[in-house]
């Protein structure tokens, strides 16, 4: 007991926040392309990151899931190799490339190792820049898309959000989800898929960060290889999304014992003077872990979710906070009562010291653990160009963090958290519980 | 592009990768905690985690979920700690931590600033003799877990089946019960049970503490040695001796439908041996033959045969985990195209299966399984968390820091005949269990 008390007293002296060390390049390449590195040679391999900015919100109207279809068709064969072909060689440099869509966002993932680096950007470079699109593999990925809408059409969780987005975007792409519905995919054809690539892979739309075992001219080099016969241009980005959002309940009934919350209202832009009091206020409010105002009230005092939280998301083209939990049938009314209650209360009272200042020391804490792999910084290194971020973000971060007071909290909780314009969209067979639009 | 392939191919024959360096130390303190050291300072972090040699498969009868209950428990009062306080403490110190139960093993993990370490350790110490539950900690957490339960496996239909098959594939051994509990069981814990389960299990000598990151054998020794080395060793504990399976002499058939399946698919698994301290060849076979098997949907076996050369399936896969304490499991599925009976769906598998027997393994295959297994040590070095899961999951099964360490050469050592003679042995009907689960015809909506 008393081994205890001593470790804490040494502890206090401790908890001054750590500041990220490390140290991002600005490269330029030769052909104009730009990209963050954080080198990292105790390792031998390189992660590299690569995003396309308008993602899956540049399908083409009707052809929704077209872009979708055609990520999942950039390593199904590329150049002289089919699928099989490209799939072989990929494994014999032990590389591995992951491409994904987003709302946002075409990303490709890839880590190779040092001693083969130039044969596995080769091969990157001819799926990105000769994809195949062989019929026989469109029509094997198009039956995985299917299989994967069928599975989550009958997912409480995506019926949720699929019902939150229309509600929240009406016409907007962000209302509906980005892999499509059965029709739409079952109808697109090679030229849909054709089009999704020239809308969506161009060269000036690129954001690119790198972390690992390679050298700031190495990388510019690189860069030229892998991307530089890339065409620009694309198709338009979407506008700003329209939040057509009013407070409510809307149930969707689905046979299922416990029932799936998904909620929220408008948020607060990432560059908003008042997003670092938000974001400190949410993070105490409904943030990650079980000590969070939400977590407290509704799993530790009631015991009646696993997990519940609050974000604040930012979108390229919309700004909201979110809200998510899950609970028995029964007990769905409580819950919503619960967690509007704690919405007007940290709207009306903000949040007491102790609150700023754990949420300050855990905030501050955890942002040098996230920069721990390679794969990890090249991901930060993206999001940071693409929130159009400083490049010394990540040595002033904490301070402004730090700088945020009661009163900012007090301030940005009134105009955060609005009780009255929370929507809630409920999965699943909810007892006592009447719809409210 | 071709040719700059094909050249490749005889570098990979002939240059194995850089040999990954990693420096690992392991100990024990005088009151039987296992310790592992994995030094990586690549970050100013360290991943600190203390594995329980206890999990579900460890419970009385009756009691299931005891073990998963206890974990959620573990983060209430003890001696020196007010009930969520080592949460709001490491979380205050911008760590994150968690803790997760296995049929083999329970483990509690923090991931914290290096500076941080005894910080963490001391909390931990508290709660492995200092648990002090009362009886308000137990109708919120239980409820807790009760909608952990439905979120995870009473809201999806593939975990509830999935239940349904560990049931079936177990004859009497208790792999066959949740990890989370049966609901009706999970529902009438108490606060004597979780007491019961805690006073025989944790301790010390039933510890194993794995600290990885930047940090040195000797901190952690000393941190060690202060915080953990002055609990005593519970003599409730004793070495494990499950009840074990009978001969397994008649194949399991299910059918499970339900409205929320989204695609119907067939799953087969069979029982097969895990890796043994000092044996893990057989363990290492097996691994490679899920990998041949399905490993890939491109280039493995099932892929090739069923979702390219057949266009049947829309997804095929096959699994092995060797890491088990007793008998696990080798898995393989098929989800056909629609339209597709799974009676056909299950003879277009054993069909494939059947050709594999026949044709045996792609040597160029196998190879290029082993330079991915090479090149994973080099990646694997770049995630401490990782590493620490790999130590801790495997000397809780029952392995060694030297089973550990001989794992990858072990694999290596593997022969295309050495695959088809484990494939041969595990293989075997009569101990599988093959399931049919299919969408009802009722409408989900109401």
């Amino acid at each position: 007991m008393i081994r205890f008390a001593l470790v804490f007293a040494a502890i206090v002296s401790l908890t001054s926040p750590a500041a990220a060390a490390i140290d991002i390049k600005d490269v330029t390449s030769p052909g104009g392309i730009k990209a963050w590195l954080v080198e990292e040679d105790t390792v031998p391999f390189t992660a590299l990151e690569l995003r396309f900015a308008g993602g899956a919100s540049l399908d083409r109207e009707g052809k929704r899931g077209a872009i979708n279809l055609m990520t999942g068709l950039l390593e199904e064969g590329a150049g002289d190799l089919d699928a099989q072909g490209f799939t072989i060689a990929r494994d014999e440099l032990a590389a591995s490339f992951r491409f994904d869509v987003g709302r946002d966002g075409l990303s490709v993932s890839a880590r190779f190792l040092t001693e083969n680096r130039d044969e596995a950007i080769a091969l990157l470079k001819l799926a990105l820049t000769e994809p195949r699109f062989d019929q026989s593999a469109i029509d094997r990925v198009r039956a995985q898309v299917l299989s994967g809408i069928r599975s989550d059409n009958t997912d409480p969780n995506t019926i949720a959000g699929d019902r939150l987005n229309l509600l929240t975007y009406g016409d907007h792409p962000y209302a509906t989800r980005l892999d499509g519905t059965l029709d739409s995919v079952s109808a697109l054809t090679r030229d849909d898929v054709l089009n999704a690539y020239s809308d969506v892979i161009v060269r000036d739309r690129v954001y690119v960060g790198a972390a690992g075992d390679i050298a700031g001219d190495e990388l510019a080099a690189l860069l030229d290889d892998l991307l530089g016969d890339l065409p620009t241009g694309g198709a338009p980005l979407p506008e700003v999304a329209d939040v057509a959002l009013d407070g409510g309940v809307t149930v969707e009934f689905l046979d299922v014992p416990q029932s799936v919350a998904l909620f929220g209202h408008t948020g607060i832009q990432r560059d908003d003077p008042d997003f670092f009091p938000a974001f400190v206020a949410n993070e105490a409010f409904g943030g990650g872990g079980l000590n969070s105002r939400l977590s407290l009230e509704v799993r530790e005092e009631r015991g009646l979710t696993y997990s519940i939280g609050s974000f604040l998301v930012n979108w390229d083209l919309s700004n909201m906070v979110l809200g998510q939990f899950a609970t028995a049938n029964e007990t769905v009314a409580e819950a919503i009562d619960v967690v509007i209650d704690e919405w007007r209360k940290v709207a009306a009272e903000g949040l007491s010291q102790e609150e700023l200042d754990a949420a300050k020391t855990y905030l501050t804490g955890a942002y040098p653990l996230r920069f721990d792999s390679n794969a990890s910084i090249a991901r930060i290194l993206v999001g940071m160009q693409m929130d159009d971020l400083p490049i010394d973000y990540v040595v002033t971060r904490n301070s402004k963090v730090e700088a945020v007071t009661l009163e900012d909290i007090k301030r940005v909780t009134k105009r955060l958290y609005r009780a009255d314009d929370l929507h809630f969209v409920i999965v699943g067979q909810p007892d006592g519980l009447e719809e409210v639009n | 592009m071709r040719f700059a392939v094909l050249a490749l191919t005889s570098w990979l024959v002939s240059a194995p990768f850089v040999a990954a360096e990693m420096a690992v130390t392991n100990f024990e303190l005088d009151n039987g905690m296992e310790v592992v050291v994995i030094e990586n300072d690549r970050a100013p972090v360290v991943v600190h985690m203390v594995w329980y040699r206890v999990g579900a498969a460890d419970e009385p009868s009756g009691a299931s979920g005891i073990a998963h209950f206890l974990e959620h428990l573990m983060f209430k009062a003890t001696g020196e700690l007010a009930s969520g306080e080592l949460s709001e403490t490491v979380k205050a110190n911008g760590g994150s931590g968690n803790a997760f139960t296995a049929q083999d093993y329970t483990g509690y993990f923090q991931r914290i600033a290096s500076d941080r370490l005894e910080l963490v350790m001391s909390m931990e110490a508290s709660r492995m003799d200092g648990l002090r539950l009362v009886p308000a900690d137990i109708a919120p957490e239980r409820g807790v877990v009760i909608e952990e339960r439905n979120q995870r496996v009473e809201n999806d239909p593939g975990a509830l089946f999935g239940e349904q098959m560990r049931a079936a594939q177990y004859l009497n051994h208790p792999y066959s019960i949740p990890i989370i509990g049966w609901m009706h069981e999970a529902s009438a814990l108490t606060l004597e049970d979780a007491n019961a389960f805690y006073e025989q299990h944790y301790g010390p000598n039933n510890a194993i503490l794995v600290v990885a990151g930047d940090t040195t054998p000797d901190e952690v020794r000393a941190l060690a040695e202060e915080h953990y080395g002055v609990i005593p060793p519970n003599p409730n504990i004793v070495a494990r001796d499950r009840v074990q399976e009978p001969p397994q002499l008649a194949e399991r058939r299910l059918r499970y439908s339900d409205p929320r399946v989204g695609n119907d698919y067939v799953m087969r698994t069979y029982l097969a041996p895990e890796r043994d301290p000092g044996a893990q060849k057989e363990a290492a076979a097996l691994t490679l033959l899920a990998e041949v098997l399905g490993g890939s949907q491109t280039t493995s076996v099932l892929a090739r045969k069923l979702q390219f050369e057949d266009q049947a399936s829309v997804y095929t896969a096959a699994w092995y985990s060797g890491q088990s304490l007793d008998d696990t499991t080798f898995g393989v599925v098929n989800v056909p195209v629609p339209g597709t009976t799974l009676e056909d769906a299950e003879a277009a598998l054993d069909e494939s299966l059947a050709e594999f027997m026949e044709e045996g393994v792609d040597p160029a295959k196998l190879e290029r399984i082993k330079t991915q297994i090479r090149a994973s040590e080099v990646y694997a070095l770049d995630d401490i968390s990782g590493l620490a899961n790999r130590y801790g999951s495997a000397l809780s099964a029952g392995l060694t820091v030297e089973d550990v360490q001989a794992w990858p050469d072990i694999l290596q050592s593997v022969t295309e005949a050495d695959i088809m003679a484990a494939a041969e042995r595990v293989f075997d009907r009569r101990k599988a269990v093959t399931g049919f689960v299919q969408r009802s015809t009722e409408e989900v909506t109401q």
